[in-house]
């Protein structure tokens, strides 16, 4: 097996006295998609933003493509430059254009200049879909629409993975699949991802592994096909019969 | 009203008001700015330095800052902001400390009215700079400020407003303008009190209420939506 791109060992995490995340050990291999899964509250979205350092730990490592997470500064903008993170609120800056949401980054992180930042970004909002709104502010968007900016601007920055944190459980049901299109064909395209999110229909065409969380531990971990039709854990089970029922 | 004109120097006198009102926005503009930064950053340090500031200065009267500006700092503790071999040097001083004065006390609402522009911000503004690689000055200055600057329009409006009006206090320092020549206009020539209360008052709204409403409905146009 090829050098693991990212490596977590012992991870903790508390809010206050909660204790978010229990010992958490995830490594994920180049070109590795990864499902997050699991019930609300179960520390999902802390272990994504841990990852990209938008949450501290307390204890154990985050090693990225073999380099452990810097605590602060340039070294750490540096690292989260090779990390995309796409959120459930799409967050794209809601001042500048769409071409501007995907040049900036590249411009004023990488320094690639203006010309070819935007030839650039032109081909990824050709490729996700909306290269005829690159004029246009987020709000004159559909979810949908801004969710696929969002993967276009961490796309520009050519990152090593991408982390994705329920990226259409706010998006009317029209447009889930418009959004999970794009991250199919990422994940077809070799790129390291871990999604979190409960569309078995993109776990089971996508992915390499489904991890299943329970009160921030890793309860059971097992190939898409494998967990959904014979789920090993009692927590894993009565989950899945919760979510198959609605 | 024409012996107003003839009697005094008013165009001089409104002319200071505007001197002051323009330079003290400025610094304060500046410094206010600083000010939101240090209170709204990581640094902790920074934090309570930039909330004291405001707690104290917010709470203590104009008069007494501007005061203080020009007799402990220029006079007591020989601190000099003009040039020394100008002849005006004395009025430039008090010039210069009450633009000081009124500069340091309105940057602590400028840092106000900017703190309130940064809370309509949402965090995941901030997070997805970060996400991208942005340092917290790049995401500060690309992200966040410009937002927060379109939200703070509205509430700085009103800082502004203040200011002008509250460089009237200049004159317990000696700075020739607008109160001043009303201070003499009434002892000089009370017959005339009514037209000289008009034509000041006429000329506070002349300039604060394009004021107002030129930037409302700047605020209004350049509103980041959401
Ligand atoms: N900033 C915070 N301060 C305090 N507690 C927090 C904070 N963020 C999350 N929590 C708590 O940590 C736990 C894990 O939260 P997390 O958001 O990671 O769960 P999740 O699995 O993503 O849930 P969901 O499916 O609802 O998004 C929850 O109990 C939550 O209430
Ligand atoms: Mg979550």
């Amino acid at each position: 097996m090829a050098e693991p791109l990212v490596v977590l060992d012992g991870v903790n995490k508390y809010f206050g006295d909660l204790h978010v995340l229990k010992d958490i050990n995830l490594t994920v291999a180049p070109g590795e998609v990864v499902v997050v899964i699991g019930p609300s509250g179960s520390g999902k979205s802390t272990l994504c933003r841990a990852i990209n350092r938008l949450e501290t730990i307390e204890s154990g490592t985050i090693t990225i493509d073999g380099e452990e997470l810097p605590q602060e500064g340039k070294a750490l903008a540096r690292l989260r430059s090779d990390v995309g993170m796409v959120f459930q609120a799409f967050n794209l800056f809601a001042h500048k254009t769409i071409l501007q949401n995907v040049t900036l980054g590249p411009m004023k992180v990488r320094g690639v200049k203006k010309a070819g930042a935007q030839q650039r970004a032109k081909e990824l909002l050709e490729r996700v879909g909306v290269a005829h709104q690159a004029a246009k502010y987020p709000a004159q968007l559909s979810g949908g629409q801004q969710q696929r900016v969002a993967i276009a601007r961490s796309l520009a920055m050519d990152p090593k993975i991408m982390l994705f944190d329920e990226p259409t459980s706010a998006l009317d049901p029209e447009m889930i699949n418009e959004v999970l299109d794009v991250m199919v064909e990422l994940a077809e395209s070799g790129m390291t991802m871990i999604v979190v999110t409960h569309e078995m229909g993109f776990a089971r065409k996508a992915a390499h592994r489904v991890v299943f969380m329970a009160d921030g531990e890793i309860v059971e971990t097992a190939e898409p096909e494998e967990f959904f039709t014979n789920p090993q854990s009692e927590r894993a089970k009565d989950f899945l019969g919760k979510i198959l029922t609605h | 009203m024409r012996e107003l004109f003839e009697q005094f120097d008013v165009w001089a006198a409104f002319w200071m008001t505007i001197k002051l009102s323009l330079w003290s926005a400025l610094w304060a503009l500046v410094l206010g700015t600083l000010l939101a930064i240090m209170r709204v950053g990581p640094v902790r340090i920074l934090n309570v330095v930039g909330s004291a500031y405001v707690n104290v200065v917010r709470n203590t009267p104009l008069t007494l800052v501007v005061l203080f500006s020009l007799t402990v700092l220029g006079t007591r503790l020989g601190i000099q902001i003009a040039d020394q071999n100008s002849p005006t040097f004395l009025t430039d001083e008090a010039v210069r400390w009450a633009i000081f004065g009124l500069s340091v006390y309105h940057a602590a609402f400028v840092c106000e009215a900017l703190r309130s522009g940064v809370n309509t911000v949402p965090v995941g503004q901030a997070e997805a700079a970060r996400s991208i690689g942005l340092g917290f000055g790049q995401s500060l200055r690309h992200i966040v400020l410009p937002q927060a600057f379109r939200g703070a329009v509205a509430p700085l409006a009103s800082v502004a407003i203040a200011l002008i009006k509250n460089t009237t206090v200049a004159t317990i320092i000696g700075v020739a303008q607008t109160s001043y020549f009303m201070a003499e206009a009434i002892e000089f020539r009370p017959d005339l009190i009514w037209e000289l209360f008009a034509l000041i008052a006429l000329f506070f709204l002349a300039i604060t209420l394009p004021i107002g409403v030129g930037l409302t409905s700047l605020s209004r146009k350049v509103a980041v939506k959401r």
